[in-house]
């Protein structure tokens, strides 16, 4: 088992090298550079070639990836080219927003989906199935910016009910359960956008292992049938599971900049696309970074759950 | 209702100031004792009140904004500086220079010396403002490798000197008399000798620093020894940076913010149902332009250029791209709400015969390829194909060649020979034409190059006489209209939007955000 985690874990120092490379010289593609993307429409020959000269933008691009590597490995990610400060304090408090909202959405939607998924496939074909699928379907198919929008227009505006704040607007300084109050529609739309994924997946495999002879044995049993999903079934159905929930999870992480936006919510996502669109490469590499680093854990942990949920796996002959 | 009634209704509700009432009645030619009589109907407290805390929603920031001064490029940086730092000369509503930290100035030998007395105040951190300080900060913005979006406008000066304690002088290479306004430009803002900590920056402003999160959100507190009485009521203003426009229309109807710009004008209706908001327009100088170069092929040709300009149907371009709510080009830069405006020159409107004739004059080739993407302004895409649309019933076939916004400043602009840009408009007339109708001009993007324009340009600029000067800066117009590349379907209006009880928010020409002023500028009165 050791010995396999250690394999996970050089591939996946392997894969942040190349992940680093390839961000660096893909956004190097890009026209344009971080002098021009800054001044827009106010660039002239001269002071596009004064911040070039000041941020060292005038040297060769291998040169300056050797560079910023060389700081890398010790751990010193560089400065951010508009604000001259290091980049990891800038983005420090971000990676808390952003690990908060998940997590928070992460806490409501896992066991929610893990439940009405078991219930759906202990009742299918059911009124209930059908609703939670039909549901689960609608949220799933509508746009995240556009299942924010109608969350705050029922849930956040005079015309409706004033509930929740439309903005979730949070510092380092706001108290844990204002937090909780404030971010409460940007985590219920991240809720209904990854629910209906672990939803459908948890019965679907619950559904296929209930096809099994040996749950026809256990119902020949007489075992009541919440225990012959929950104890006989389900164990078996884990590990596809556990993948989708990993996958949704790294969404929760990646891929949550248009709800970032709506909700005016200071996470990463938010900070990564104004770094890409104003070429802040040390900016853009260190989340990236921290983007593939979390997706290489959550898939590590998942590799590692399902085989353990797996005898055959665990004892491989 | 006729609009004093309109007035009447809006001061009895509260939706002005006292000032706001007095200024637009006055326009309307009501006699001061029939407006006083209605505003004391309306029960209005003639004092700015003190204190309570200002929540303001502002677009156009990102995580990469700095409050260094030689970085601005958008609202939410600067707005939030203005608050902190003042300018030398500031403009007021009705686009005149008026006094900030210099008090006073005078100019002699045609334009060309300036003499500024400085403003007594202290800074933040208890330092006295003296004259040393003004030079080093103009100097940021100046000379060899500057980056500044400001230096441009500060090439025409030679020096700058502290001729004593309390006095500057600058010399400029050549006479001019709107000097004033570019060094009213956003980006030229005064702070201590040698200051370079721009993360905490102090100044002599009406607010002190509290806290800035680029993109996210920024804090300032009331400066109690600030030297201007009339600025700065509110205990702290708080900024958030709301880029999704819906937004910050949502946060103004449910009361998260008190203040928003760029209210999206195709859902302005929601505010409008609110009776605790209100609206605050102004035209403006912003427009949108289709940029054609006047020193390459195809539009070298005269007749080219004027086929184009009877070939686009300025009204729909209006409606398409402002709703409305702007008002009509006239391939002139200057905007009607400018003093200098040429009303005299003759509206160009959609006319395919008249395209159709010009057409037939055109000698050279007419294969023409509008470079548009949306870098350029808001929905510009959209708006060149409505363009290449009436133009083709106008007999002119052209390309929209669709760039990508990524690098479109870079790559497209000013190489194109025909393409999209915009213009957020300039205090002074002079200043537009220098910025990009001058032959050397670095932002030319017309190719304008007539020798008789840069002259009489000059020349207008040298001139401190009014009835003099007027007629040159018409003129300017004149040719810009009749010869230029420019073609200029609208101008903007800035609309914003308050919650009621926030008052002393006059609409202002130049910028949105009472010219990026309004947390100074505003005090909340709840009743």
């Amino acid at each position: 088992m050791l010995k396999l985690i250690g394999q996970r874990l050089v591939l996946g120092l392997i894969t942040l090298f190349f992940a680093s490379a390839l961000i660096f010289f893909t956004t190097a593609l890009l026209p344009g550079d971080f002098a021009t993307a800054m001044l827009g429409q106010q660039a002239t020959a001269e002071n596009t070639a004064a911040i070039r000269a000041e941020l060292g933008l005038d040297r060769p691009l291998v040169v300056r990836y050797a560079d910023w590597l060389s700081g890398a490995v010790k751990g010193d990610f560089g400065n951010s080219l508009a604000s001259k400060r290091p980049v990891m304090d800038e983005i420090k408090p971000r990676i808390a927003n952003t690990f908060f909202l998940a997590i928070y959405a992460a806490i409501v939607a896992v066991p929610l989906s893990l439940f009405l998924g078991i219930m759906a496939a202990i009742r299918q074909g059911s009124v209930f199935d059908r609703g939670v699928n039909v549901g689960a379907l609608l949220t799933i198919s509508v746009p995240e910016f556009f299942l924010g929008y109608l969350l705050v227009l029922y849930l956040a505006t005079p015309a409706h009910w004033r509930i929740f704040p439309g903005l979730a607007v949070v510092n380092a300084s706001t108290p844990f359960f204002t937090k909780l109050y404030v971010t409460f529609l940007p985590m219920m739309t991240l809720v209904l956008v990854i629910v209906a994924h672990m939803m459908r997946m948890t019965r679907a495999s619950v559904l296929q292992v209930m096809a099994s002879p040996y749950i026809e044995m256990a119902y020949l049993k007489g075992l009541p049938k919440w225990r012959v999903v929950v104890q006989h079934a389900l164990p078996n159905a884990l590990a596809p599971i556990v993948n989708v929930v990993a996958l949704n999870l790294a969404y929760l992480i990646v891929g949550v900049v248009v709800v970032e936006k709506v909700f005016v919510y200071p996470g990463m996502g938010q900070m990564l696309v104004d770094a890409v669109s104003k070429r802040n490469i040390p900016t853009v590499l260190a989340c990236g970074l921290i983007f593939a680093v979390v997706f290489i854990t959550l898939n590590i942990i998942a590799d590692l759950l399902s085989i353990m949920s797996n005898p055959r796996l665990r004892h491989p002959r | 209702m006729n609009r004093w009634e309109e007035l009447q209704q809006a001061a009895l509700n509260g939706r002005l100031s006292r000032r706001q009432f007095l200024t637009h009645a006055a326009a309307l030619g009501v006699t001061t004792s029939l407006a006083t009589g209605v505003l004391a109907k309306a029960g209005y407290a003639e004092e700015a009140k003190k204190g309570g805390v200002l929540n303001i929603g502002i677009a156009g920031g990102s995580t990469t904004d700095s409050l260094d001064p030689t970085t601005y490029t958008d609202s939410m940086a600067f707005n939030t500086a203005f608050t902190m730092l003042n300018q030398l000369i500031e403009t007021d509503p009705n686009n005149k220079q008026i006094p900030s930290l210099f008090k006073s100035w005078e100019a002699s030998e045609g334009a060309t010396k300036w003499v500024f007395k400085v403003q007594e105040a202290t800074f933040h951190n208890g330092k006295s403002l003296d004259s040393d300080d003004i030079v080093y900060s103009i100097n940021l913005h100046r000379g060899e490798g500057s980056k500044s979006g400001g230096a441009e406008g500060l090439k025409a000066i030679k020096e700058v000197k502290a001729t004593d304690k309390m006095e500057v002088t600058i010399t400029l290479n050549e006479g001019d008399a709107d000097f004033l306004y570019p060094l009213s430009d956003y980006h030229i803002l005064v702070v201590p000798k040698d200051f370079k900590d721009w993360s905490k920056p102090i100044g002599t402003g009406a607010y002190t620093f509290g806290s800035w999160d680029p993109g996210v959100s920024a804090n300032v507190k009331r400066y109690a020894d600030h030297w201007n009485p009339n600025r700065g009521h509110v205990d702290e203003v708080n900024f958030t940076c709301i880029n999704d426009t819906a937004q910050r229309m949502n946060a103004i109807v449910a009361g998260q913010v008190d203040i928003i710009h760029r209210v999206d004008t195709a859902t302005i209706d929601l505010i409008k149902a609110v009776p605790t908001l209100a609206l605050v327009m102004a035209h403006g100088g912003y427009h949108a332009i289709y940029a054609a170069r006047c020193d390459m092929d195809p539009f070298k040709d005269p007749e080219l250029r004027k086929a184009v300009k009877y070939g686009i149907d300025r009204e729909q371009l209006l409606k398409a791209l402002f709703n409305g709510y702007g008002a009509i080009g006239n391939d002139s830069p200057i905007p009607p709400s400018d003093p200098y405006f040429n009303k005299d020159l003759e509206q160009t409107k959609y006319d395919p015969d008249k395209a159709k004739f010009h057409l037939k004059k055109a000698t050279g080739s007419t294969k023409i390829v509008l470079s548009a993407s949306d870098a350029a302004f808001n929905g510009a895409v959209d708006a060149a194909l409505l363009f290449q649309a009436n133009a083709k019933a106008a007999g002119l076939d052209f390309e929209v060649k669709k760039e990508p916004a990524d690098g479109f400043w870079d790559n497209v602009w000013l190489k194109a020979p025909f393409c999209e840009s915009y213009w957020g408009g300039r205090p002074a007339a002079t200043q537009m034409f220098t910025t990009a109708y001058k032959s050397t001009a670095t932002w030319n993007e017309t190719g304008f190059k007539v020798e008789k324009f840069d002259k009489l340009l000059a020349e207008a600029k040298k001139t401190v006489e009014e009835e003099k000067r007027a007629p040159m800066i018409k003129e300017l117009q004149k040719m810009v209209h009749e010869d230029g590349g420019a073609i200029i379907p609208a101008f903007k209006d800035w609309v914003d939007a308050t919650a009621t009880k926030v008052k002393g928010y006059l609409p202002h020409s130049m910028f949105d955000l009472c010219n990026g002023r309004a947390a100074e500028k505003v005090w909340i009165d709840e009743a």
